[in-house]
């Protein structure tokens, strides 16, 4: 119980550090990459405190309250994860924040923030089914869905579970907000929805969002370490690394690609849970 | 310390410009300036925007585009005039459709002259314009202060004006 309690602060307290040097990191890897220097990197630290500085500006009353709930939903989602809970609830959590989100970009009336509501949507349905199959994989390895229960198993689950890693790896891109699958919303300034999602959102708003941003990634970071656990403190070594191998490939993804259509997305992205997760699924049930 | 000095988010917008400022806005961009070393990004979206590069000359046409874009940028925010004809009209101040410079439109703060203007000056200028910047940032919370005296002139105005 006080181990559950302390992971959950720990994940409080370092889990915007870590996102926001990663996130530094990842501009730093993109400029250089670009040939370029790039921010010092503890730009987005310097980003959000800017934000914090500046002048509240919002369309309408509602529109601050549903961006707040998407930070406190995220920092729910990564608190059950971490504090050893529920899979399902982890995932359902998950949903409701982007749901909050995609409703604060709803309720401002301008064409940018709505088509880039349409198309985090799009995102969510393209996702969802790869990341449920994620969770029902670890259930039927491990016989729980408890992260607790899934952390004590003794089986690194990769072994077992390797066509759902590449499946969750893919999908991994659209929640990271990463080229090929940023439509709804991007870091760069692709300026062809001027913003997308966040169009209508500035200052504090903007914060919250980015704040809630790194929350989120460490927790989905999490998902990719749950692979590698074996008990051992080489699988979570090997966790780690993997995690940071991830994120790399996800800025060379990044940086190699342009855009794609939602309808590619929407279809590579069912394809790939459909053949990679599914069938691992399959297998699973009539292998072991 | 003010954090607006680490991180200006520039929103560039071309007016009636030849384009030969634009490009050395976007030059500021490319790796052989890559302004990003200083925190520098340019946004597409004037809510997320701390500094406003204006390129060209203000015409009936851009005048309103111009204003509204200022508007729509929260405080504080600093607005640099890109080029000769964004400082005052340039070679097209005597045409029969220009107003003139930027600042007949909404108040410049930082004036980089110039045909076209340098990458270099206009990282200068917009490093200029951080000091405005965090100037206008300290007086953010002052201002209810400054603008009570005013108010006041007003009301007593228009008592006047009654009393006439």
């Amino acid at each position: 119980m006080t181990t559950m309690i302390l992971w959950v602060i720990a994940y409080l307290i370092f889990a915007p550090l870590v996102g926001g040097i990663l996130a530094g990191l990842d501009r730093i890897v993109s400029a250089r990459m670009q040939g370029r220097v790039g921010p010092p990197i503890l730009q987005p630290f310097y980003d959000v405190l800017k934000l914090m500085e500046k002048e509240a500006l919002t369309v309408n009353k509602v529109q601050d309250f549903y961006v707040m709930c998407f930070l406190i939903f995220i920092i729910i989602t990564g608190g059950f994860f971490f504090a050893g809970g529920d899979l399902l609830l982890v995932i359902f959590s998950l949903t409701l924040a982007s749901v909050f989100l995609i409703v604060a970009a709803f309720s401002s009336n301008s064409p940018y923030a709505q088509i880039g509501a349409e198309r985090e949507l799009l995102q969510i349905m393209a996702y969802e089914p790869m990341v449920l199959m994620t969770a029902v994989g670890f259930y039927m390895f491990t016989g729980s869905f408890r992260v607790s229960d899934i952390l004590t198993f003794g089986q690194m689950p990769l072994l077992y579970l390797i066509g759902i890693f590449f499946g969750y790896l893919f999908i991994l891109t659209i929640k990271f907000r990463k080229s090929p699958f940023d439509l709804s919303m991007s870091h760069h300034a692709h300026q062809e929805l001027v913003k997308g999602l966040t169009t209508e959102f500035s200052g504090k708003t903007l914060a919250m969002i980015e704040v809630a941003h790194w929350y989120e990634n460490i927790f989905l970071l999490g998902f990719v370490f749950l692979f590698f656990v074996n008990g051992t403190p080489l699988g979570i070594a090997l966790g780690v690394v993997v995690c940071l191998v991830a994120y790399f490939l996800e800025v060379l993804i990044d940086n190699s690609y342009a855009r794609m259509k939602w309808q590619f997305t929407l279809k590579s992205s069912w394809v790939i849970a459909i053949t990679a997760g599914f069938i691992n699924l399959v297998v699973l049930r009539f292998m072991f | 310390m003010s954090y607006v000095t680490k991180s200006p988010w520039v929103i560039h917008y071309d007016g009636s410009s030849c384009n030969g400022c634009d490009i050395e806005v976007l030059a500021c961009l490319t790796p052989m300036y890559d302004v990003e070393r200083f925190g520098i990004i340019n946004t597409g979206n004037p809510k997320h925007a701390d500094v406003f590069l204006v390129t060209g000359a203000i015409n009936e046409q851009n005048k309103g585009v111009v204003q509204q874009i200022y508007d729509q940028m929260p405080e504080p925010k600093v607005v640099v005039a890109v080029g000769i004809c964004a400082t005052s009209g340039g070679i097209f101040k005597e045409c029969y459709n220009i107003l003139g410079g930027t600042d007949t439109v909404i108040p410049v703060d930082v004036y980089v002259p110039g045909c076209a203007a340098r990458p270099e000056a206009i990282i200068d200028g917009v490093v200029k314009g951080l000091s405005v910047l965090a100037e206008k940032k300290a007086a953010m919370g002052k201002k209810p202060v400054e603008t009570a005296p005013a108010a006041e002139a007003a009301a007593t105005e228009t008592e006047m004006k009654e009393e006439a």
